[in-house]
């Protein structure tokens, strides 16, 4: 097959997938779930192997290209992501199937088992056909659906703190789109074109470059929950059923992100905005702090993996700052291999925490006393997911880091290698306060309950998968650097 | 001043009312309102600024009927939230500033 076949296949089947499990109702959802996910799956590992070999990928849908057409683009980055969601993917479906099986638990349970499978497909498509858009009205398109079905799984728990949470994260998105729809209409009426390549053609630095960018950058970094714009995040990350949490603390807030390197690094003009990739960067050590100190303060397990979120968020937005001039390409190296494994680890780290809620009454954490001795699978993965969160050598979280710092360094820039550094420590603080009580304390009894095989299972295996990307760090970044990770970017 | 401009005013203004209301009020039925006034702003404003050109632009039109299609969406799931929300708390407010 064509890399074009597999990036068609990477939105349709779960496209597919998610309308027949609509149509098959609960009965039929796990296993439309599970076949959906691998082969979905196998599409992104097909297009990353033809970006590979062949470089970028574009297709034009139905024939018809720029500027009424939709384009698909697959470079490196977007390979990139697509093996993210893919990896994150399987994972959270594996998960999910043993978090909404069975058939006990009433008329909740089974309205949630009903609802989850739809979502979470449509969920997966749209991300793909996010990561893939080559217009900016594509991306316009795929936000909202990415925001809608998110918001959807946020609301499935069903009780006040999810509906209400849902409600914001609902209101939040939608401004958020807003503004970004805007930018886009006036980069349309400016410009005459939506495609990526030909707004960097046309756009020059001027008003129109800087209300239109200013707009954009706005409307998603609400989305990408950047200090002080967080609020919505907490709440909706830490309310929802587990495998919803994992979803989409490690891949929806990745969208947002990888849209605004997309747009500060190939689309706007690098004078259109002066000062926005340090205001980007100085927000983001903002949150890295803030979202830290509040993971000190809370006392359940997915309250710590939700702010810890914000936290590491932060680092990402330092790639902004370091990536200008002569730091663009170790600083996308580091980003993306950053991105990477706080996916495989955030979404451990919330599996893990559900395969806890189905043994334990709650997630408190100081009932996690003895964890260890209970569930040692699950402990295990909470262990080495936090190992790769802290950036300890050689995770996957350290080469990321050591990537970014490194920038920092080489590019003289030491100012913005503190917030790094004091972020590491911070969250030893927040990390160790699980772990100490998980691992180190006395046994406790087994309990009554056990937690799925597959669950503790899918948990331990993306712990494992965000340590191994620190040991072979090169085969993310041969596909990042692929066809020309980024335009005058070569890694 | 032409129509056009007329329009663009007029969405500035729509835009300006919506957002106040969005973030005036905590209640999801009137931010759902205000959401709605402040996406007919941009529309406007996006319908006007194809006006420039004659005959106007027709891309400007899809790009609002698609949005039209969306904000629909959007309105109809916000709606939903707001019933369970109503039946589940009493109210359909969106909550306060506050941790997980």
């Amino acid at each position: 097959m064509s890399g074009a076949a597999w990036a068609i296949g990477a939105v349709l089947v779960p496209l597919a997938g998610a309308t027949a499990a609509l149509v098959g109702g609960a009965r039929a959802g796990r296993w439309v779930g599970l076949a959906t996910a691998g082969a979905s799956a196998a599409c992104a590992g097909g297009l990353a192997s033809a970006v590979l070999a062949g470089g970028t990928v574009r297709h034009r849908v139905g024939g018809w290209g720029a500027p009424l057409g939709i384009e698909l683009r697959a470079d490196g980055l977007s390979a990139l992501m697509l093996v993210m969601v893919a990896a994150v993917g399987i994972a959270v479906t594996v998960s999910a199937a043993a978090y909404f099986g069975g058939a006990g638990g009433g008329e909740e349970q089974g309205r949630r088992r009903l609802l989850f499978w739809p979502l979470w497909l449509f969920l997966w498509a749209a991300l793909d056909a996010l990561f893939l858009a080559a217009d900016v009205f594509n991306v316009y398109v795929t936000l909202e659906l990415v925001g809608l079905s998110a918001v959807g799984l946020v609301a499935l728990a069903g009780d006040r703190a999810a509906l209400g949470a849902a409600a914001r994260y609902l209101v939040l998105a939608l401004l958020g789109s807003l503004a970004y729809l805007l930018g886009v209409g006036l980069l349309y009426a400016g410009l005459g074109t939506l495609d990526a390549g030909g707004i960097r053609a046309a756009l020059g630095p001027g008003l129109l470059a800087t209300a239109a960018g200013a707009l954009v950058l706005g409307g998603l970094a609400l989305k990408a929950a950047l200090f002080p714009l967080h609020g919505w995040l907490p709440p909706a990350h830490a309310g929802a059923p587990a495998p919803v949490s994992a979803a989409l603390s490690a891949l929806v807030v990745k969208a947002a992100f990888y849209l605004l390197v997309r747009f500060t690094r190939e689309i706007l003009p690098g004078a259109a905005l002066p000062r926005a990739e340090v205001l980007l960067g100085a927000l983001g050590a903002a949150g890295i702090v803030w979202g830290s100190l509040q993971a000190l303060r809370q006392d359940r397990l997915k309250g710590v993996v939700a702010y810890s979120t914000v936290a590491q968020l932060g680092y990402l937005f330092l790639f902004f700052p370091l990536a200008r001039d002569a730091g663009a390409a170790t600083a996308l190296s580091g980003a993306g291999l950053f991105a990477l494994a706080h996916a495989l680890a955030k979404a451990a780290l919330f599996l893990a925490s559900g395969a806890i809620l189905k043994a334990l009454p709650s997630d408190r954490l100081d009932g996690l006393a003895g964890l260890g001795s209970r569930m040692p699978l699950t402990a295990a993965a909470v262990a080495v997911a936090s190992v790769s969160i802290l950036a300890l050598p050689p995770s996957g979280g350290f080469a990321g880091k050591w990537l970014l710092l490194s920038t920092a360094f080489a590019t003289g820039r030491w100012g913005w290698a503190v917030p790094m550094l004091l972020g590491g420590v911070l969250a030893a603080g927040y990390s160790f306060r699980v772990l100490e009580r998980a691992i180190a304390s006395t046994p406790g009894d087994a309990p009554p309950v056990r937690a799925p095989l597959a669950m503790e299972l899918s948990a331990l295996a993306l712990a494992l998968a965000a340590f191994a990307v620190g040991l072979v760090p090169w085969a993310p970044l041969r596909l990042l650097g692929a066809g020309g990770a980024l335009a005058g970017v070569a890694p | 001043m032409t129509s056009a401009h007329l329009f663009a005013f007029s969405g500035v203004a729509l835009l300006g009312a919506g957002l106040l209301g969005v973030l005036a009020h905590r209640h999801l039925v009137r931010r759902v309102v205000g959401l709605n006034l402040a996406g007919s702003g941009v529309f406007l404003v996006i319908v006007a600024l194809a006006r420039r050109s004659d005959p106007p632009d027709p891309v400007p039109h899809a790009l609002v009927l698609t949005g039209l299609v969306v904000g629909l969406s959007a309105t109809a799931l916000a709606l939903a939230l707001a019933v369970r929300l109503h039946r589940e708390t009493g109210a359909a407010r969106v909550p306060e500033e506050d941790g997980p």
